[in-house]
């Protein structure tokens, strides 16, 4: 983990809800610029995490600081700082798209101009309807567009695609690599595994609330063992047996006349296959790289799948 | 304060893109108006006079309706988690619900007015000052009352019922609908309980009677304590989250809102007068002789 300055810290926080306890024992902390997730199944203790950093919640026990101040004790100030797209809320039925963002850019001393948010966010022709007129994906743009309006230091994006459908949540996706370009911090949670292994630069896996993985994604797709499958046609068969002595192989077999390769060290492996087919005077038909996902790591860390 | 402004405008807007408003706050009490000036008091200046301080005290009222109902939906609907990750406090979003409610019954109270004058003749509202304290300090009272409703209730369901079991003895034992004197002996014994009596007969003395404010102090001062104290409880008991559910002593604390009134009912059904003042109010309409309401109409009745 770098130790630059963490402008979000977790320490051991816990939090119950009567007797259930949501949070138990979470730590991490987040860099400026970066974007991480907190990935796990519905009910992990995500929310609850993200709600108490954004001051909507008091903790129970453990420590917390955002941006350097205590989001229970500081909560009026730190709210100046922070943008957050909540999961389960809503605007007025009648307030109408525009009037939403000035309203709300209103509140703070940092602001935006509202204008050049509704051209970035696609909602200039939608700047006059009401907000009980909009599809899922634009209130769910108004909803980033709205936690952009004091230029806050850190973003908070509570499962920004849940219940999107494929298309609109690849343009929530393009939105938040843009803002990511720009070296925003966010902090996201999500249930989709695309989701963190394509947006976050470190990823919190959280289960039962704790968290079980802490990395760059490809640190814990490395760390869990996970293997990268080559899958090759070749134009002759080949005896299994010569693939598997291949460097950094861990396992060969034919599947429906491919090979199906496990490497844990693919190029070593990619030029290994290459030479070793020149030699056998064979020829390479077709080759596909799969690397392990952040599902595989889930299903090691906790033996459940991560949607059910 | 920026934010209890731009809020305040806010809901304002809102309110008046909303149909509902149009009917609780619009016509309801317009249709209280005709009803009692018309029908009741058949037109004649001198008896709309005597219940226009009722009508006006119903439409103050009425604010308890809407306040509540706005609010519990706001939580319901997850629209207040939103404001709560801004710098708005629940200070800012109580007092923009009052302010914004006043300023929207104001115009409606004006026009019953202007009605009285207009269309009903009646050429003197008696002490206008005190009638405007009374109406102002009335619908910030049973605005925060709305508010507390909300706080304590989880559902709108819930918050209808409370509101009906509010509602209803407040506008029967009050004297705003059925004039007080005309009331048995008990429930003018109970009524002084209620802060709607305060408003409503505070009101009609303004009005009916032409009594200045400084003889109307028990019902200036009583309401402008409640409204203090209820306005102070609703942020107390104030909920951003609609998951959060009431605690059960919190519910108990409502009942600090009647303390006030109950300590009062029992000081003025030992040495008050506002029964007698009731009453003497409702013979000086009679003449002193008769006790039905005259039948004779007046030449410059509309009807």
């Amino acid at each position: 983990m770098s130790m630059g300055n963490p402008i979000l810290q977790v320490e051991n926080l816990v939090k119950h809800y009567g007797d259930v306890e949501a949070v138990r024992g979470v730590s991490f902390s987040v860099e400026e610029g970066e974007v991480f997730g907190l990935l796990g199944p519905n009910g992990a203790g995500k929310t609850s995490t993200v709600e108490i950093l954004e001051g909507l919640r008091n903790l129970d026990s453990g420590r917390v600081s955002v941006c350097g101040l205590d989001p229970q004790r500081d909560s009026q100030a730190l709210k100046h700082e922070i943008g957050a797209a909540l999961q389960s809320t809503s605007l007025p039925d009648k307030l109408r798209v525009m009037e939403a963002l000035r309203l709300f850019s209103g509140f703070y001393k940092r602001r935006r101009n509202p204008e050049e948010l509704l051209k970035r966010f696609g909602l200039e022709e939608k700047r006059n309807a009401f907000y009980s007129q909009l599809s899922g994906g634009q209130k769910q743009r108004l909803a980033l567009a709205m936690a952009l309006v004091n230029d806050p230091k850190v973003l908070f994006f509570d499962e920004p695609t849940a219940g999107l459908d494929p298309q609109v949540r690849r343009e929530i996706y393009d939105i938040i690599e843009e803002l990511k370009r720009e070296k925003k911090t966010i902090v996201m949670t999500t249930h989709y595994i695309e989701e963190a292994e394509r947006l976050c630069d470190r990823v919190a896996i959280v289960d039962h609330g704790k968290v079980v993985a802490l990395g760059t994604p490809r640190e814990l797709k490395t760390r869990s063992g996970g293997t990268t499958r080559i899958e090759v046609r070749l134009a002759k068969p080949e005896a299994d047996g010569a693939l598997k002595k291949l460097d950094g192989v861990a396992d060969a077999r034919e599947v429906d006349g491919a090979y199906v390769i496990h490497s844990n060290r693919p190029p070593q492996t990619i030029v290994a296959i290459v030479k070793h087919l020149e030699a056998e005077g064979n020829e390479l038909v077709s080759l596909e790289i799969a690397s392990p996902s952040l599902e595989d790591v889930f299903i090691e860390m906790t033996g459940r799948r991560l949607r059910d | 304060m920026r934010n209890f402004a731009t809020l305040t405008r806010m809901r304002i807007q809102l309110t008046l893109r909303n149909k509902m408003f149009l009917f609780f706050t619009v016509l309801m009490p317009f249709a209280f108006f005709f009803l009692y000036a018309g029908v009741f008091a058949k037109g004649q200046p001198m008896v709309v006079k005597f219940f226009l301080g009722p009508v006006v005290a119903l439409t103050v009222m009425g604010s308890f309706w809407g306040l509540s109902a706005a609010l519990v939906m706001f939580r319901e609907q997850g629209i207040l988690r939103r404001f709560h990750v801004t710098p708005v406090t629940a200070s800012d979003m109580l007092a923009s619900s009052i302010v914004a409610n006043y300023v929207l019954m104001f115009p409606t109270v004006l026009l019953e007015f202007l009605f009285a004058r207009y269309i009903f003749h009646v050429a003197h509202f008696g002490d206008l000052l005190a009638a405007f304290l009374l109406i102002s300090i009335g619908t910030i009272s049973f605005a925060s009352l709305g508010l507390v409703v909300a706080s304590v209730t989880n559902t709108m369901q819930e918050t209808q019922v409370i509101n009906q079991l509010l509602w209803l003895p407040l506008i029967f034992l009050s004297g705003a609908t059925f004039p007080l004197a005309f009331l048995p002996q008990v429930v003018q014994k109970v009524s002084l309980f209620l802060p709607a009596t305060y408003l409503v007969q505070g009101l009609q003395r303004a009005i009916f009677n032409s009594i200045p404010i400084w003889q109307l102090g028990v019902q200036v001062g009583s309401l402008a304590f409640w409204a203090v104290l209820t306005f102070f409880l609703s942020t107390q008991l104030f909920r951003w989250e609609p998951e959060v559910k009431v605690p059960r002593n919190a519910k108990l604390l409502v009942l600090a809102t009647a303390i006030p009134f109950l300590l009062l009912g029992l000081w003025e059904n030992k040495y008050g007068n506002i029964p007698a003042q009731a009453q003497s109010a409702y013979d000086s309409l009679n003449g002193p002789a008769k006790s039905a309401p005259p039948q004779d109409s007046q030449p410059d009745s509309p009807k």
